[in-house]
């Protein structure tokens, strides 16, 4: 592949699921167990051949650089390059970034500095699996100055998106921000590759003129003025912009098809811990779920995906329900579509129950 | 400043483990996995780690691939260090005379020159395979209390099983008077757990003793222990109580295995306080479809089928229709639908065909004349075709 340099926006897109961002920034949600989902971001290009990726943060980022730590878990621990880590009030600004074009902007310094010929920037609050080297392929076949990575499904209206329309090339001719039109169509995932000296001209075009948004400043108007193309993620994608698309995509792991296709053939790495491998007592009962190390089943499980560490105490039904790291779900409760954050502790005999799209949600810490 | 360590442990690794069978053909016994996601290095490392010791040289020898790749940098065990950390020491060609590893002692003889280079005032010698949990600090606090040349870890065994150990036998202060390597007529029931603290200067000088006597079978319990007990130095026995396990044969490993099990089991690997770390693989979490009763599984896995009284280690796929009753299996290993397992160790990277039938029921299968006690053996890569048969208390390392 040709040198590429990655630039993850760990922080974008907070406002989506306040639930799960109160306390962390959106690349360190967990997810599937035993995952953040910034490691999908992260694997996608490292498993590319990317050995240089820098981490846009913003104010919340205590709970990723514990993850990231100096991103060994990733490969990504070297001598030249490897992850480096883009505070805030980094760059010329002195405020905190309040979009995807400030956020780039403060990126400027980093990406002068890389010696690669071409970016990716990828947001990360999403899972799907990616070769970034096919698209930096299809990026120079095409000549193109920017390729769009999009996904064809149905229109979401409950936040800012962008849909666009391809010829038979791929090139985009049509580019629309938040259409009122529903249906089937390709949206953008927030994913694009250029030439890295291209991206820092057009950020610095954008300083000169003031812009503010990147996509109605600089994408929307390109349509007309720059070689634009749209490269298609086949495949499985979830978009994590609500609780209840983190509770669906989260379950979707139970699918053998889907879990194959994220974890199949390549890895997703991921900080490793050291929790022994799970147990399961004469008592338990488990169906149709995923288990991670650590946990302790003494009750009965049924769709679910238990984090690390996870303890369900005897005569305890759980059933539809995401209990993240250390969770202890004591005796005799029962739990149905229920996302439990980290360290909660669900004393014996509670019931508690939500449903598919408004699951019943428990704050980090808990004590119920 | 001042570079030097107080205590460097030396961690004899490079035996062969005969006993183990196909478990060890292709690899050292302390490479040997254990308890779904471990090896059996790790219960020693992660005590020196957790002891405070950052400095350990692993002395390998048999079949070292395994291990030196498990082992790498020693960053699993925080034990990737500037100063300090692991080493591995394999046996090296020197000008007068290239050696092999001779026996115990020479083995610590031959990397002397690799201890003095942080100068301990202490050694401590440890062996790769035992499963236990120990706070080594607090026998090295022993060892300085007494002002031993040499204290030596011990627990009272069976008196029927003594004479497989080195037995001690002490005074009431815990000084030994005796030392028996494997009596016939064992006087004690305390055994030597084969972890000793030397006080540095010494073990140097016996060593070297040891190295010039052409008689010595260059053996710490047949040899140096009983030398420095006849010249008088002072011994001394450190009491251990816990859980301790050489698995050494294919019974007391699968023994070992089945003591990690239940909400209260023999040897607690979920603990907190003293967490035993290991290089975990990366792995998704286990999705798990069938019936898992009293067991351990590992990362990794598809578990279809029905899981009872077993530790499944990393990566493991058991298919539909499937049963695993009574097993250990080390990791990598697919058990094809209708498969039977009974009372049976399969190392990594199996496979077990469809309508397999391996091993029997545990109840039938002790009954059986073998060398495992009844347990059916798989060795490591090997393919049980569909239908194949592997009877009670088998040892199989080719394809069957």
């Amino acid at each position: 592949m040709a040198s590429t340099v990655g630039v993850i926006f760990s922080s974008l897109n907070e406002e989506n699921i306040p639930e799960l961002t109160k306390m962390r920034s959106v690349g360190s949600i967990p997810y599937g167990g035993r995952y953040r989902l910034v490691d999908f971001a992260l694997s996608n290009m490292v498993n590319s051949g990317i050995t240089t990726v820098g981490m846009i943060t913003k104010n919340n980022y205590q709970s990723l650089m514990d993850h990231l730590g100096s991103g060994k878990y990733w490969d990504l621990a070297r001598k030249e390059g490897g992850l480096i880590l883009l505070p805030p009030y980094s760059g010329v600004s002195e405020t905190l970034y309040k979009n995807r074009l400030e956020a780039l902007k403060g990126a400027t310094a980093f990406l002068k500095k890389a010696k690669e010929d071409f970016v990716v920037l990828a947001d990360s609050d999403a899972v799907y699996k990616l070769d970034y080297s096919k698209v930096i392929e299809f990026h120079q076949q095409k000549n193109a100055d920017i390729t769009m990575i999009y996904h064809e499904h149905e229109v979401k209206k409950s936040h800012y998106y962008m849909t666009f329309d391809t010829d038979v090339e791929g090139r985009i001719t049509g580019l629309e921000i938040n259409p009122s039109s529903t249906g089937i169509k390709k949206n953008y995932i927030n994913v694009m590759v250029a030439r890295t000296s291209f991206l820092l001209r057009l950020i610095q075009n954008a300083i000169q003129h003031g812009y503010t948004s990147f996509g109605k400043d600089i994408l929307s108007p390109g349509v007309n003025t720059l070689n634009m193309y749209g490269y298609k993620l086949d495949g499985y994608y979830a978009n994590i912009d609500s609780l209840a698309s983190y509770f669906k995509s989260n379950l979707d792991l139970l699918n053998k098809n889907i879990r194959t296709e994220i974890f199949g053939d390549r890895d997703v790495y991921t900080k490793v811990n050291d929790s022994a491998p799970a147990k399961f007592t004469s008592t338990a009962k488990v169906k149709n779920s995923l288990i991670s190390d650590g946990c302790l089943i003494e009750g009965t499980v049924e769709n679910c995906i238990l984090f690390r560490g996870v303890k369900i105490g005897k005569g305890s039904v759980v059933k539809n329900c995401i209990l993240l790291t250390e969770d202890i779900v004591g005796e005799n409760c029962n739990l149905a579509y229920v996302v439990s954050d980290k360290d909660s502790v669900i004393r014996n005999n509670r019931v508690l129950a939500g449903c598919e799209l408004q699951p019943y949600f428990i704050n980090k810490g808990s004590l119920i | 400043m001042l570079r030097k360590k107080e205590c460097v442990a030396m961690l004899l690794a490079g035996g062969q483990g005969s006993r183990l069978y196909a478990l060890t053909s292709n690899i050292a016994k302390p490479a040997v996995a254990f308890g779904s996601k471990y090896r059996i290095i790790d219960f020693p490392l992660s005590n020196c780690i957790n002891s405070g010791i950052d400095t350990v040289g692993v002395l390998t020898q048999y079949q070292p691939l395994v291990l030196n790749e498990y082992i790498g940098n020693g960053q699993p065990w925080d034990l990737d260090r500037t100063f300090g950390g692991v080493h591995i020491l394999s046996p090296y060609e020197a000008k007068k005379d290239t050696s092999w590893y001779k026996g115990t002692a020479n083995a610590i003889y031959q990397n002397i020159r690799f201890m003095k280079m942080y100068d301990p005032e202490y050694v401590l010698i440890l062996s790769g395979d035992h499963i236990y949990k120990m706070d080594y600090d607090k026998m090295l606090e022993a060892h300085k209390e007494t002002g031993a040349d040499c204290t030596i870890a011990c627990m009272e065994v069976p008196i029927k099983e003594a004479s497989r150990f080195g037995i001690l036998n002490t005074n009431s202060d815990g000084s030994i008077y005796e030392f028996e390597e494997k009596p016939s007529k064992p006087k004690s029931n305390l055994a030597s757990m084969g972890i000793y603290i030397f006080t540095a200067s010494k073990l140097f000088k016996y060593l070297e003793l040891d190295e010039a006597d052409p008689k010595s079978e260059k053996d710490f319990g047949k040899n140096v222990l009983p030398a420095m007990l006849e010249a008088g130095e002072k011994m001394y026995s450190y009491r251990f109580e816990g859980y301790w396990k050489d698995v050494g044969t294919i019974a007391s490993l699968w023994e070992a295995n089945m003591d990690l099990l239940g909400t209260v089991p023999n040897f607690e690997l979920m603990d907190e306080d003293r967490v035993i770390y290991s290089r975990s693989p990366l792995a998704p979490p286990t999705f798990i479809e069938g019936e898992v009763v009293n067991s351990l599984i590992a990362t990794g896995g598809e578990i279809e089928g029905k899981i009872i009284n077993s530790v499944i280690g990393t990566n493991c796929v058991i298919e539909k229709g499937a049963v695993v009753k009574d097993c250990v299996l080390m990791g990598n290993s697919t058990v094809k639908s209708g498969a039977k397992l009974n009372y049976a160790i399969v190392d990594e990277d199996v496979t077990i065909g469809e309508n397999a039938v391996v091993g029997a029921p545990r109840d039938e299968a002790c009954k059986t004349e073998s060398k495992t006690g009844g347990i059916a053996v798989l060795g490591r890569g090997i393919t049980v075709g569909k239908n194949g048969k592997v009877p009670a208390g088998e040892i199989v390392d080719k394809n069957v």
